[in-house]
C-alpha cells in the first residue's frame, strides 16, 4: 500500500461542521464577473443529467459551452432510462425524514467507503434540486390537494423518492435538456451531436478540450476550451449485458486516465437485483425493472430445490420469501447488492426459476389483492407493459421473473470536494466521477448526485478554478492538439488494417461478449482472489488476441460526401472497436482493484472475507479508504490511497435484519 | 423453448445520400421468437461483417422504449405493426414463420436521410430550443410545494411529456407534419402552473419554427396518433389550433 503526499489525493474537504460546510464553503469561492465569463469557454462531453444541467448552468452565468454527445439528440442520454425515482431530504411525509438522515442513509448504504463532505453536502442540495426541476416544469406525481407525492426505495425507512410514474429519469432529463436547449437558442451552448471522444487535449498539464470522430463524417475533430467537463457515464457495459443503453461507454474517462486523471474504485460495480434475466445469445441488453417494484412486490423462490411446477401451483407454505425470511426488518426493500446476491445464492443452491435456473420470482400478487388492479397499474403502468412485451407474460398474473444484472458503476475518476479530477482542469460529475456512493448506491440516488454535481457543484467549483488561472491561447493548432489528434489517427489507421486470421471478419461485439463473460464471471456479484488473479491474465491474451487479430474492415468509398477522414463516413464497427480497446484496459484495472481491496464491502463481495451469515465483512483498518489508481506508461498501474474519516458516523457492520 | 423461425428482411439500403438507393433482401432462418428485431438487425449484420460487406445502419441505444433513438417502417408502418411499441420493442413473436418484413427508413422532408434506416432528427430539438420550456435559471427555483398542482391535471401534463422525440408521428403522417410532436410540448408546459408565464409566446415560436423546418401541415388523418409509442393523443392538435389562434 503507498500512502502517498497528500497532493496528489488532497480531496480538500471544508473545514468544521459538517452542517452548512458547502455554503460556507462556497461563500470564499472566487467569483469570475459576467463580463469576463464571456471570454471563457467550457467543454462539456456527455448530455444525460449531469453534463445537460451543468451546461446549462454554466451557460445561464455567461460561459461559452460546447457540449459533445454521441448521440443524434441530447434528450437521448442513457438518463433517460432511469426509471423509479429521484431521492429528496424534503420530508414532506411527516415520517421523519431530515438531511442527516438522507446523509447517514447515503453513508451506510456505500458501507462507509465514501466521503462524509460529499455525502453530507448531497443531502444538503436534494431538496433544492426538486425546487429546480419542479419550477422547469417536471410533472411530478402528485397527490389529490395538489402537492408532490413520495414513495420508499431499496435501503431507506422513510418515504422521500420523488417519482414521475416510472419515467422519473426521463422526466429529469427533459427538464434538464430544455434549459440547455433555451441556451443553445441564446447562442451561449453550441451543441455538438453524433461525437464520440477519442482523445484529450492536455497542454502544460492543464485540460483544455478533445479530439473526437463525427460519426457520420468519420472526420476527426479538435476542441478546446478553458475547462474540461467530463459527464459521461458509467461502464456497466463492460460486462456485455447489462442494463445501460448499448452504445453507453467507458471512451471518455478512461482516455482522461491515461492523462493523468485517477481513476478510483474501479471494481465498485452495482449488479442490479430486479432485471429481466437474459435468453438468447443475440440478446443485446438486459431490462431492468424499477426496484419501486419490490415496494409491492414480494421476492420468492421455490422451498424444494429443481421444483418444475408453474409457480401458481406451487402452494403458499412451499414458498421461501427468503429476503423476508432473511431480513426481518427491511424484508423486500434491503439494498441492492444484499438482495443480488441473496437471489443468486438461492439460485446456485438450486432453487432458482426459468431457464437454466437463473432466475427468482418477483411477485405482486399480495398488493394486487390489497390495492387492486387500477391502483398497480396507475404505480407502474408502463413498467408492467415493458415486462409483458418483453417475456409475453402478463406480470398482474403471474409473477416477474427477475434475475440481477449490471447497473451502475460507483468506481469513476478520482475527484476532490470541487469535483476536479487529478488532472487540472478536467472536472467529473454524474456517474463517470467516483463520489458520493461509497461501494453501494442506494436507488434513487443516481438523479439526485448526477443533478447535484451538474446544477449546483460544477458551476460554483468550476468559476473557482477559472478565476485562479491564466491560461495560454490553445486552438486546434496547438502543439497538443496536434499531437492528440495524431494519436486518435494512429490508432484508428491500426484498427482499420486488421492483421491475422480474422483480417475484419470477426465482429467486434463477438470480442466483447467473451470479455463481458469473463468480467461477469469473475469480478460481478462475488469475487475470490485466484480467480481475480487468473483473470487479469485471461484479458491479458484476450486484449493481446485482439490486437493482433481483431479490427474491422476499411468501409471507405471515395464518393462519399464529406468524408476524407479515417474510417470514412458511418462506420458503427469502428466505433464498437475503439470502446472495447478501452474495455480491456479498464478490464484488467478492475480486476486488480478487486484483487487489491481484500476486503468485502458493499456491492464489492470477496467470498474470503465474509460474516458467519454471508453478510460482507470490512476491514476498515486496511482498507477504509478510497483507492485511487495511476496509469503509467511503463508497467501496471499505481494503487495510491485517499484515507477515509469518519467524525459524524462510527462505521458500523451493515445490518438489515 | 419454442420453435425458430424463419424471417426475410427487405431492408432499404443506401450508403449515402448522394448516392441512389434500393432494397436488398436477407433470409435468417432458426432464429428464436424471443429476440427484438433490433436483435435480428444485429446477428444480421454479424453476418454481413463476416462476409466483409457493409452492416446495415439504423439507430438504437436503450433499446428499452425510452431514448428515441430507434425508429423506422415496418411493413409500412412507423414501429411496426405493435401498438404503443417502439420498434426496440418488438418482438419476433410478433411475427409468423417465413414472413417477409419491408424495413425503410423514416421518409420526410426535414428529416434527411443518412444512411440505410437512419435520418437526421435534429429539426425537432430545434422546434424545442424555439421555446419548449419554462425559463427559469438554475437557483431561481421557490420552494416546490408553494405550487400545487392537481393530480389529474399533474397526471395530463406527464402523459403529454412522455413524448420521446422518435419522430414517427412525423414519418407516420402523409403531410410529414409534426403537429402531434409540438402539440404534446405545449399541452405539457400549459397545463402546469409553470407554464404559464410564456405560454403564448412558446405556442406561436414553436409552431412557426416547425413551418420553418419544413414540416408540413395536420389533415387530421390521425396516423400520428395511431404510431405514436407513448399513445399521446391527436385531441392534442386540435387543443393547439385554439392555443394558437390569434387572440
Amino acid at each position: 500500500m503507498n500512502v502517498d503526499a497528500p497532493s496528489r489525493h488532497d480531496p480538500h474537504l471544508p473545514a468544521g461542521a459538517l452542517e452548512g460546510a458547502w455554503q460556507r464553503h462556497r461563500r470564499d469561492l472566487p467569483l469570475i464577473s459576467a463580463a469576463n465569463k464571456h471570454k471563457l469557454r467550457v467543454l462539456v462531453v456527455g448530455s444525460g443529467l449531469a453534463g445537460a444541467s451543468a451546461a446549462a448552468s454554466l451557460a445561464e452565468q455567461g460561459y461559452y459551452v460546447s457540449l459533445i454527445t454521441y448521440h443524434d439528440s441530447p434528450r437521448r442520454a442513457h438518463s433517460v432510462a432511469a426509471q423509479g425515482g429521484i431521492n429528496a431530504a424534503k420530508n414532506y411525509a411527516n415520517d421523519g425524514d431530515s438531511v442527516t438522515r438522507l446523509f447517514r442513509d447515503t453513508v451506510k448504504g456505500g458501507d462507509f467507503r465514501a466521503r462524509e463532505a460529499g455525502c453530507f453536502r448531497l443531502a444538503e442540495l436534494s431538496t433544492a434540486i426538486i425546487d429546480q426541476c419542479v419550477a422547469q416544469g417536471v410533472p411530478f406525481a402528485r397527490d389529490y390537494g395538489g402537492t408532490l407525492a413520495n414513495r420508499s426505495f431499496g435501503g431507506a425507512l422513510v418515504s422521500r423518492t420523488f417519482y414521475a410514474r416510472g419515467q422519473t429519469g426521463q422526466q429529469l432529463l427533459y427538464g434538464a435538456v430544455q434549459a440547455l436547449l433555451r441556451q443553445v437558442e441564446a447562442g451561449r451552448i453550441e451543441l455538438l451531436p453524433r461525437r464520440d471522444l477519442v482523445e484529450l487535449v492536455v497542454v502544460d498539464g492543464v485540460a483544455r478540450g478533445v479530439v473526437c470522430r463525427h460519426l457520420v463524417s468519420g472526420q476527426l475533430e479538435t476542441w478546446t476550451a478553458n475547462a474540461v467537463v467530463l459527464a459521461s457515464g458509467g461502464y456497466s457495459n463492460i460486462y456485455y449485458l447489462s442494463t445501460n443503453a448499448v452504445k453507453s461507454n467507458v471512451s471518455a474517462i478512461w482516455r482522461a486516465y491515461r492523462k493523468g486523471a485517477d481513476f478510483a474504485n474501479p471494481c465498485f460495480t452495482q449488479i442490479h437485483p430486479t432485471c429481466i434475466p437474459s435468453g438468447d445469445v443475440h440478446q443485446s441488453k438486459l431490462t431492468l425493472m424499477s426496484e419501486s417494484l419490490r415496494n409491492d412486490g414480494r421476492v420468492w423462490l421455490p422451498a424444494t430445490q429443481a421444483d418444475g411446477r408453474a409457480p401458481e401451483a406451487i402452494p403458499e407454505e412451499e414458498r421461501d420469501y427468503f429476503l423476508e425470511r432473511q431480513y426481518p426488518t427491511y424484508g423486500n426493500m434491503v439494498p441492492r447488492d444484499v438482495a443480488s446476491r441473496r437471489s443468486r445464492e438461492r439460485c446456485l443452491a438450486g432453487h432458482g426459476v426459468g431457464p437454466g435456473g437463473r432466475s427468482v420470482y418477483l411477485d405482486l400478487k399480495d398488493a394486487l389483492a390489497r390495492d387492486g388492479k387500477a391502483a398497480l397499474e396507475a404505480r407502474y403502468g408502463n413498467l408492467l407493459e415493458m415486462y409483458e412485451r418483453i417475456t409475453g407474460e402478463d406480470p398482474l398474473v403471474t409473477p416477474l421473473r427477475i434475475y440481477p444484472a449490471p447497473h451502475y458503476t460507483m468506481g469513476g475518476l478520482w475527484v476532490d470536494y470541487h469535483l476536479m479530477s487529478t488532472l487540472p482542469g478536467l472536472f467529473v460529475l454524474g456517474e463517470a466521477n467516483f463520489s458520493e456512493h461509497g461501494a453501494n448506491r442506494l436507488g434513487a440516488s443516481a438523479l439526485m448526485q448526477g443533478l447535484a454535481d451538474g446544477y449546483f457543484i460544477a458551476p460554483a467549483t468550476i468559476t473557482a478554478w477559472l478565476a485562479g488561472q491564466s491560461q495560454p491561447e490553445v486552438g486546434p493548432d496547438h502543439p497538443a492538439c496536434r499531437q492528440a489528434r495524431h494519436e486518435a489517427e494512429v490508432r484508428i489507421a491500426a484498427l482499420l488494417a486488421p492483421r491475422g486470421r480474422s483480417g475484419g471478419l470477426r465482429p467486434v461485439d463477438d470480442w466483447h461478449r467473451e470479455l463481458g463473460h469473463l468480467m461477469i464471471e469473475t469480478c460481478g456479484i462475488s469475487r475470490q482472489g485466484p480467480r481475480l488473479e487468473k483473470a487479469i491474465a485471461q484479458v491479458e491474451d484476450l486484449r493481446q488476441s485482439f490486437d493482433q487479430e481483431g479490427g474491422v474492415a476499411d468501409l471507405g468509398s471515395a464518393r462519399i460526401s464529406n468524408s476524407s477522414g479515417p474510417g470514412r463516413g458511418i462506420h458503427s464497427e469502428l466505433e464498437k472497436a475503439l470502446r472495447l480497446q478501452d474495455y480491456f484496459g479498464l478490464a484488467d484495472l478492475m480486476l486488480r482493484d478487486a484483487l487489491a481491496r481484500q476486503e468485502s464491502c458493499g456491492a464489492h463481495f470477496r467470498e474470503e472475507h465474509q460474516t458467519a451469515t454471508g453478510e460482507a465483512l470490512r476491514d476498515d483498518a486496511r482498507f477504509g479508504h478510497i483507492a485511487a489508481w495511476q496509469w503509467r506508461q511503463d508497467g501496471p498501474p499505481q494503487r495510491h490511497v485517499e484515507p477515509l474519516r469518519f467524525n459524524e458516523i462510527t462505521p458500523s457492520q451493515r445490518d438489515y435484519q | 423453448m419454442s420453435a425458430t423461425l424463419r424471417i426475410s428482411l427487405r431492408i432499404w439500403r443506401q450508403q449515402d445520400p448522394s448516392l441512389p438507393g434500393g432494397f436488398e433482401t436477407h433470409r435468417l432462418e432458426g432464429v428464436s421468437p424471443d429476440l427484438s428485431l433490433l436483435e435480428l438487425l444485429d446477428l444480421l449484420n454479424e453476418r454481413l461483417i463476416g462476409a466483409g460487406e457493409r452492416p446495415v445502419t439504423f439507430e438504437h441505444d436503450c433499446r428499452e422504449g425510452i431514448c428515441g433513438s430507434c425508429g423506422f417502417m415496418v411493413n409500412g408502418q412507423a414501429h411496426g405493426p405493435r401498438a404503443a411499441t417502439s420498434v426496440c420493442q418488438l418482438y419476433l413473436r410478433q411475427f409468423r414463420d417465413g414472413e417477409e418484413l419491408v424495413l425503410e427508413p423514416w421518409r420526410a422532408r426535414a428529416f434527411p436521410l443518412l444512411q440505410d434506416l437512419s435520418v437526421d432528427r435534429s429539426a425537432l430539438d430545434r422546434i424545442l430550443a424555439a421555446g419548449g420550456y419554462c425559463s427559469v435559471n438554475t437557483g431561481q427555483a421557490p420552494e416546490a410545494n408553494a405550487l400545487l398542482v392537481g393530480r389529474d391535471q399533474a397526471t395530463s401534463a406527464f402523459e403529454t411529456a412522455t413524448c420521446i422525440g422518435c419522430g414517427a408521428c412525423v414519418a407516420s403522417c402523409r403531410n410529414a407534419s409534426a403537429n402531434l410532436f409540438v402539440a404534446a410540448k405545449l399541452a405539457h408546459l400549459a397545463q402546469l402552473p409553470q407554464g404559464q408565464p410564456e405560454r403564448q409566446r412558446r405556442a406561436r415560436a414553436m409552431t412557426e419554427r416547425m413551418a420553418a423546418e419544413g414540416f408540413g401541415s395536420c389533415s387530421s388523418q390521425l396516423e400520428c396518433e395511431a404510431v405514436c409509442p407513448k399513445q399521446i393523443s391527436a385531441d392534442w392538435i386540435s387543443w393547439m389550433n385554439r392555443e394558437t389562434r390569434p387572440l
